[in-house]
């Protein structure tokens, strides 16, 4: 009873932060409800008994990778106004589209012949003989998995690969400096001597 | 769940792809005043490569699965990869010298070329959700990257900025599908997905999930209501990267369906059979019709696409290893005439000008013949004239709707395949019967233009002899 009391509570806060992320004027307070949303998704994930996953998910995007994009945000000067053009004029058709949706999906899950229960009870099965989420994974990861996880690795190589690419550019007239260069000059490459006429020569 | 040692040797072009693309990146590196030319040289052996070991190890013998059940190496993995190893052979040979003169020629390009080959041999042998999906966006992210290789242009940001944000899209519509699918199936193995099907468990929810995997594939294939950033990407992409977009990643498109819905929810094809008519008939529709209008040759072929990709589905619709075969000889003998005439616009093109509308084709019968003969060639095969590939291709496809029962979907293509006539037709009236009044010398340099001879005569020679790509699609499902 009381888990599902705490499920309900933090899946309304995630729908609410969720939802905020893309309605909120200022894109700082979309960045930090993004944090929320997945703060509370790892609250989540902690009640469904995947704390390794809870907590990964804390350390990685709420620690690293969020802090990161609230700099990139709080550094860009973007005009929200500019953005949200034509956001009022989409808004009904957009809305419809939508609830339609919604509902079609609503009639499908909710008939007599989805038996939504008995998928649960599959998972459940599936985790019961180990209890230990870390082990778990442990154990599969570079196994059972080895191959969608090299895959993986290709992936983030690619986008290393593409994000150089795409913004590493060589700027013409920018200034910088060559220490060896600079070490190596000599003084006939700075100093110049100029004679110049004295008035005393002038007066004589 | 045990753990069985995978046999590698089965994975062999995957894993020479993978080795490759790190050698690329480094080779690169020690080759700053060469323009690209390891980088190049070393992508076209790698390639070439790929398709010899498709053959040596997956072709023949019975269908294998390794990697725990992720991996499958079976006939149709062998020409799905050589056929898309292949294609991207035989696209970036066009590319160097438009990159050049673009000052866009940098290693990176055929690195990026490289990784999506490998993603698309990833789907080839898929035989789990997981590993598609892995493959797909292994060839998604390098096509973004590409699309935006010319990172100066102006339509080529607008048109990867469209790419992503619809790709993106579309890939969370396939997640969204893929995800239902998992939870009605229990397993993400594309084997235990099929037993569970024929088994009957959970079948609306699968239902529910395939519909919205269908959408993600129509995405990712540009199938009309899904074609939107079709006529965009391939008009503001750098021309050799439209040539590379337009062939080989429609084979891989072709990989993702027979994977996903043809081999592992083959059972629901009485549920997915009247989405795949609607798409067709609407990309033929909306393919043909705006393909009449366009001025711009690069959108004109884009809308080609559109309609070409209806017919390809016209194919899947029959549901039959015959109408599997006619779809993947269709995506086979699309991909060879898509890339000759995007690599036609390239050869076109010069230094600060881009042959990119029809006008540009004025007079290329006076300017050059053997040009405008492949033109000719190119234009009658994707019309399907007799005596070239895309005939061989429209009529594999008929056969197996008319065998099917559905002989009103037949008459409808053969008439969007008139109307389509029309506009190709106009490109060799502005060929052949238009004059340039001040003719420009072509500078397409040797490599390309031998390049293009033999795409071109690879169209008419498959277009008479067509039995040995017949057959290899009809083995590749067991027929």
């Amino acid at each position: 009873m009381i888990e599902k009391v705490i499920f309900y509570v933090f899946a309304a806060i995630l729908l609410l932060a969720a939802t905020l992320v893309i309605t909120a004027r200022n894109p700082v307070h979309s960045a930090l409800s993004l944090v929320l949303a997945f703060f509370t998704s790892s609250a989540l994930w902690l009640l469904a008994e995947a704390e390794f996953l809870g907590i990964a998910l804390v350390l990685v995007y709420v620690g690293a990778v969020m802090v990161l994009f609230l700099f990139v945000v709080m550094m860009l000067d973007i005009n929200v106004s500019v953005l949200r053009e034509g956001f009022a004029r989409y808004l009904p058709l957009g809305a419809l589209v939508g609830v339609v949706m919604v509902l079609q999906m609503l009639l499908v899950l909710g008939s007599a012949e989805v038996d939504l229960a008995s998928l649960t009870a599959t998972a459940a099965d599936a985790g019961a003989a180990e209890t230990n989420n870390i082990r778990m994974l442990g154990n599969v990861l570079y196994t059972v998995y080895v191959y969608p996880f090299e895959l993986a690795a290709i992936v983030l190589l690619l986008a290393i690969i593409a994000a150089i690419m795409l913004t590493h550019r060589r700027r013409g007239g920018t200034k910088h400096q060559d220490i060896s260069a600079q070490v190596r000059t000599r003084k006939e490459d700075r100093l110049r001597m100029v004679r110049m006429p004295t008035d005393r020569n002038n007066d004589s | 769940m045990t753990f069985e040692m995978p046999q590698f040797a089965l994975a062999a072009p995957e894993i020479w792809l993978g080795i490759m693309v790190c050698v690329v990146l480094i080779a690169d590196l020690f080759d700053r005043g060469g323009e690209g030319r390891i980088a190049f040289l070393l992508t076209q052996l790698t390639l070439l490569v790929t398709v010899w070991l498709a053959f040596s190890t997956h072709w023949g013998g019975a269908a294998q699965i390794t990697f725990n059940g992720m991996y499958v190496s079976d006939n149709l993995a062998a020409v799905l990869k050589a056929a898309s190893a292949g294609l991207a052979a035989i696209t970036i040979g066009y590319s160097r010298d438009y990159l050049r003169q673009r000052e866009l020629l940098r290693g990176e390009f055929y690195l990026l070329v490289l990784i999506a080959t490998l993603g698309m041999s990833v789907m080839a042998s898929a035989s789990s959700l997981l590993v598609l999906y892995m493959g797909l966006e292994l060839l998604s992210l390098s096509l973004y990257a590409l699309v935006a290789f010319n990172r100066e242009s102006r339509v080529g940001s607008e048109a990867a900025m469209k790419y992503f944000v619809l790709g993106a899209l579309s890939s969370g519509m396939l997640l969204y599908g893929m995800s239902m699918i998992y939870g009605s199936a229990g397993s993400l193995l594309l084997g235990d997905i099929m037993a569970a099907a024929a088994a009957g468990e959970n079948r609306l929810l699968m239902a529910f999930g395939m519909t919205f995997a269908l959408v993600g594939v129509a995405f990712k294939f540009g199938a009309a209501p899904f074609h939107m950033w079709i006529p965009d990407v391939y008009q503001g992409a750098p021309t050799a990267v439209t040539a590379f977009l337009g062939s080989a990643p429609k084979v891989a498109a072709l990989a993702l369906f027979l994977r996903l819905l043809a081999e592992g929810l083959g059972d629901l094809h009485d549920q997915w059979q009247i989405m795949a008519i609607i798409l067709a008939v609407g990309s033929l529709a909306i393919g043909n019709l705006f393909a009449l209008v366009q001025t711009n040759i690069k959108r004109m072929l884009g809308y080609s696409t559109v309609s070409h990709i209806g017919f390809l589905f016209l194919g899947l619709i029959a549901g039959s290893n015959e109408g599997y075969a006619a779809a993947l000889f269709y995506a086979i003998s699309y991909g060879i005439m898509a890339a000759g005439a995007f690599g036609m616009i390239i050869l076109l093109s010069r230094r600060g000008f881009e042959a990119e509308m029809i006008d540009d084709m004025r007079g290329l019968n006076d300017r050059h013949s053997g040009f405008a003969l492949v033109m000719l060639l190119l234009m009658f095969s994707m019309t399907g004239i007799p005596g070239t590939v895309g005939f061989y291709a429209k009529w594999m496809v008929l056969q197996s709707l008319v065998e099917a029962g559905l002989v009103w979907l037949a008459v409808l293509a053969v008439i969007f395949a008139v109307i389509g006539a029309f506009y190709y037709l106009r490109v060799l009236k502005a060929v052949y019967f238009d004059r340039d009044e001040a003719p420009a010398p072509l500078e397409a340099p040797l490599g390309p233009r031998v390049v293009i001879a033999a795409n071109g005569g690879l169209v008419l020679l498959l277009g008479l002899f067509p039995d040995a790509l017949i057959e290899l699609c009809r083995a590749a499902f067991g027929l």
